[in-house]
């Protein structure tokens, strides 16, 4: 019988007339991973932000081991146990420090010796790292480390504290297969040592290799759990989205013209080089892992970098852009990944967010803006894509994820063009949110050629008429969204290029 | 609880307008005298070489950027207006027009060491100070330029300020009261329109408050980041340059040691400017406010006869409580994270 580690009742917590959490019931038991799902809104970030001591209660109980558990603050909540791996990278290590420094932060912050031992430090990083299968030089400064190492240890370093409950929020959204495996092995090990671990994530291969239970949130209140082997994977869907989820099925329309053609196209030296057509009335979406070159592509389409080598046709004809105006000016648009970095101005309303790009479109003489054209544009975009918010002039950070992404995709909808590409377009958004931004993009295809790019095979297959598999920056294979051999597709997403060469 | 809410974002809104309409009361009920309509044009007039300044760095705060070498291209702009104009002899409009090219082309500069030599703003226009302080004394050999003054290569300078000139500094206009409006005033109103105008109105202010809240977002956006922040830096160091044309044509001549004020009182200004009405970021109408803000504190201390070396501390303080207004209470760090 499994010992329960922490015990959660009767939560509540509002934000001014927004009741967020409306009474959780919670059990976390020992050595046993609970899979925490819930559209965004439905309070699982607040429930975790209490938990971790961002934020308290308005009221309700939570004990931990037996005792009553109020963390003041996230350094309490960590001495007491509770460790917390968020989903944004940066959030979880200091990128100027080297690795070693950042393993043992929040050993420094709390000051036991005042002179720091740098080899005794570098000895204990390396165990720390060694321990989660990172394999770095740890007198390296982190902001040099790819995304996914960057991601490690902040993981390693909430492992140094010997955790109670372990909590992720979505944790595998930058890793690539192997590291996500070295993640999930990691996990196994906790949960055999004992630690309770609270997993939260949207994407079911995680929730199939991981869950023990799984438990649905919806509308700050526990809407379902789910226990019994073989648990109800549908079931918790459900629960989550309060009805039932249809599949996606593609109508794959009659290809259009050639929008975008490349010819023997190298993206960084030593890669294989590649073909590339793209139609109007398509969708087709490049899948591979996480540093496979399905960004650097989008770089060279949209200005950003020179490709290598190779040439560019749009509309026929040639097409080289020197900087991302340029790229919008030809028809070109961008909707790039990680939106908080990228895409999203947080002084901004939600109306001046979507019109960025376009301001000589609402502005009259002098270059004077004209509010009103804006707030048509806004309030259509807002319509279209479904965008809950209380108005064209909410502040894009009072919007949940999957909101403000339908926000930033709304920009480069807005305004026809011959290429949209769209950088992970799903990052972070709840299921329902997928749907609608996925549903829009697709009915808007018509009259240019669509590019999306995905590392989850699963919105690939949602969205594509065509599906592309990059690796090693270069095109391993293209599958028609027609009865697909996702073995094929999966082997292709791992295969190394070496043996592809064209 | 929804009374307290509602009462904090009060505070955060209006609060400084409101501490200022009390300092306003306060000082008229202790000095009547505060009250009359040359006493207002007197502190419009004290703070609008400073609030021109303050108006051209705000452009530069808006862009997320810094420009520490204002109160260096106004005096530069001072000396070189003498210098045109009583060693070379040259008239009003040319010695004017010389001095706003200085300005922008210091701006220009600095704009580029900051783009494309990639020196973090502060630094590289605290290296321009440092230059500019250095370069106006050297064709004087330090001293002050006068009608008269003994030249280094002998003789004596025979230009003089032209009565044009010195209009700009001096004249006063007829408005309700005879010779009531010095036309510094006017420019000061005229050039905050302008800038308010420019910064909340145009494409070009919303691309620089863009870039101000996230410059990789505006950039991936097709906007030619760079070149803004150029523009920014160019429109600082020309309202600067024409902040020191009118303290050159106030002061009648090219003194070495005015203008060490410019730079602390700009500054303060303009971050004054970030708790009016709650913007929380640079903002023009904020930037005049706080400016005035400044004038009718020292203006009211002088009446009351409080020692001017407890000026800059006050002044201090000021900016001190503003950005606690800013940063504390309005809890919207978006600017405080930079």
């Amino acid at each position: 019988m499994p010992q329960d580690a922490i015990v959660i009742a009767g939560l509540t917590k509002s934000f001014a007339r927004n009741n967020v959490l409306r009474g959780v019931d919670l059990t976390l038991s020992a050595g046993q991973v609970t899979v925490l799902m819930g559209a965004n809104g439905a309070g699982k970030s607040t429930l975790v932000k209490i938990l971790c001591g961002v934020q308290a209660a308005d009221s309700g109980t939570i004990t931990l081991d037996g005792r009553p558990f109020e963390p003041a603050s996230p350094a309490a909540a960590l001495r007491a146990g509770v460790v917390t791996v968020h989903q944004s990278i940066n959030d979880g290590v200091a990128p100027d420090l080297d690795v070693a420094s950042n393993l043992l932060l929040d050993e420094l912050a709390s000051g036991s010796s005042f002179v720091l031992n740098r080899r005794r430090m570098r000895a204990e990083a390396r165990r720390i790292a060694g321990a989660v299968g990172l394999d770095v030089d740890v007198t390296r400064p982190v902001s040099e480390l790819a995304l996914a190492d960057r991601q490690l240890v902040s993981i390693a370093r909430a492992m140094s504290h010997k955790p109670r409950l372990l909590i992720l929020d979505e944790p595998t959204s930058s890793l690539s297969a192997a590291e996500t495996e070295r993640l999930f092995a990691l996990i196994d090990r906790l949960r055999a040592e004992g630690v309770a671990i609270l997993y939260i994530s949207h994407r079911m291969s995680d929730i199939r290799r991981l869950a023990d239970r799984i438990v649905s949130m919806r509308d700050g209140l526990i809407s379902g759990r789910f226990e019994s082997q073989p648990l109800d994977y549908a079931g918790a869907v459900r629960a989550m989205l309060g009805h039932e989820i249809t599949e996606v099925d593609i109508d794959i329309p009659p290809a259009g013209r050639p929008v975008i053609e490349a010819r023997g196209l190298v993206l960084r030296a030593g890669a294989a080089p590649f073909d590339l057509t793209l139609h109007e009335n398509e969708v087709v979406a490049i899948t591979g892992l996480v540093g496979s070159g399905k960004s650097a592509l989008a770089e060279v389409l949209y200005g950003i970098t020179a490709p290598v080598a190779g040439e560019l046709r749009l509309d026929g004809a040639a097409y080289a852009p020197a900087s991302p105006g340029v790229a919008v000016r030809a028809g070109v648009f961008l909707s790039a990944k990680d939106r908080l970095l990228n895409s999203v101005v947080p002084d901004f309303d939600l109306t001046r967010n979507m019109t960025l790009p376009f301001l000589g479109r609402h502005a009259a003489l002098l270059g004077l803006m004209r509010r009103g054209s804006e707030r048509a544009v806004a309030s259509r975009m807002i319509a279209e894509m479904g965008v809950v918010c209380q108005g064209p002039k909410d502040g894009i950070l009072t919007l949940s994820g999957g909101n403000q992404q339908k926000v930033v995709v709304a920009r480069w909808l807005a305004e026809a063009s011959r290429l949209l590409i769209l950088d992970e377009p799903f990052q972070g958004v709840d299921i329902q949110a997928r749907r609608d931004i996925g549903k829009r993009i697709r009915e808007s295809a018509a009259t240019r050629a669509t590019l999306v790019l995905c590392a989850e095979i699963d919105e690939a297959l949602e969205i594509a008429d065509r599906i592309l598999v990059m690796s090693e920056h270069s095109i391993a294979g293209a599958h028609r969204n027609q009865n697909i051999d996702l073995g094929l597709v999966m082997a292709q997403v791992t295969e190394s290029a070496a043996g592809h060469s064209a | 609880m929804k009374k307290d809410f509602n009462l904090t974002d009060f505070a955060i809104r209006y609060g400084f307008l409101l501490l200022m309409l009390g300092l306003v009361i306060g000082f008229s009920v202790a000095q009547p005298a505060f009250l009359s309509a040359r006493s207002g044009v007197f502190i419009l007039q004290s703070v609008a070489i400073t609030g021109i300044l303050a108006l051209g760095v705000t452009a530069t705060l808006v862009v997320g950027g810094f420009d520490l070498s204002i109160g260096a291209v106004a005096t530069s702009a001072l000396m070189l207006s003498a210098y045109a104009m009583v060693i070379w002899d040259l008239g009003a409009v040319e010695a004017v027009l010389l001095c706003l090219a200085m300005g922008a082309l210091v701006g220009l500069i600095n704009g580029l060491l900051i783009v494309k030599m990639k020196v973090p703003d502060l630094l590289a226009t605290l290296g321009m100070m440092f230059l500019l302080m250095g370069l106006q004394r050297i064709p004087t050999e330090g001293n002050s330029i006068s009608t008269g003054m003994s030249l280094p290569g002998g003789g004596t300078a025979t230009g003089t300020f032209s009565e044009g000139f010195l209009m700009l500094g001096r004249y006063r206009l007829d408005f309700i009261l005879e010779d009531l409006v010095p036309l510094s005033v006017v420019f000061l109103i005229v050039i905050a329109l302008l800038v308010w105008g420019f910064l909340e109105l145009t494409r070009h202010g919303r691309v620089m408050y863009a870039i101000g809240s996230n410059a990789k977002a505006a950039s991936l956006a097709g906007i030619n980041v760079n070149g803004y922040r150029v523009l920014a830096y160019v429109i600082s160091g020309t309202l600067a340059s024409f902040g020191g044309i009118l303290l050159a044509a106030r002061l009648g001549r090219g003194d070495v040691a005015s203008g060490n004020n410019l730079l602390l009182d700009a500054v303060a200004a303009a971050l004054i400017g970030f708790a009016v009405l709650g913007a929380a970021k640079p903002n023009a109408f904020g930037t005049a406010i706080g400016a005035l803000f400044v004038g009718i504190l020292l203006q009211g201390l002088t009446m009351l006869n409080a020692p001017y070396y407890t000026q800059d501390f006050i002044k201090g303080a000021v900016l001190v409580v503003a950005l606690v207004f800013t940063f504390a209470l309005s809890g919207r760090n978006g600017r405080g994270r930079t």
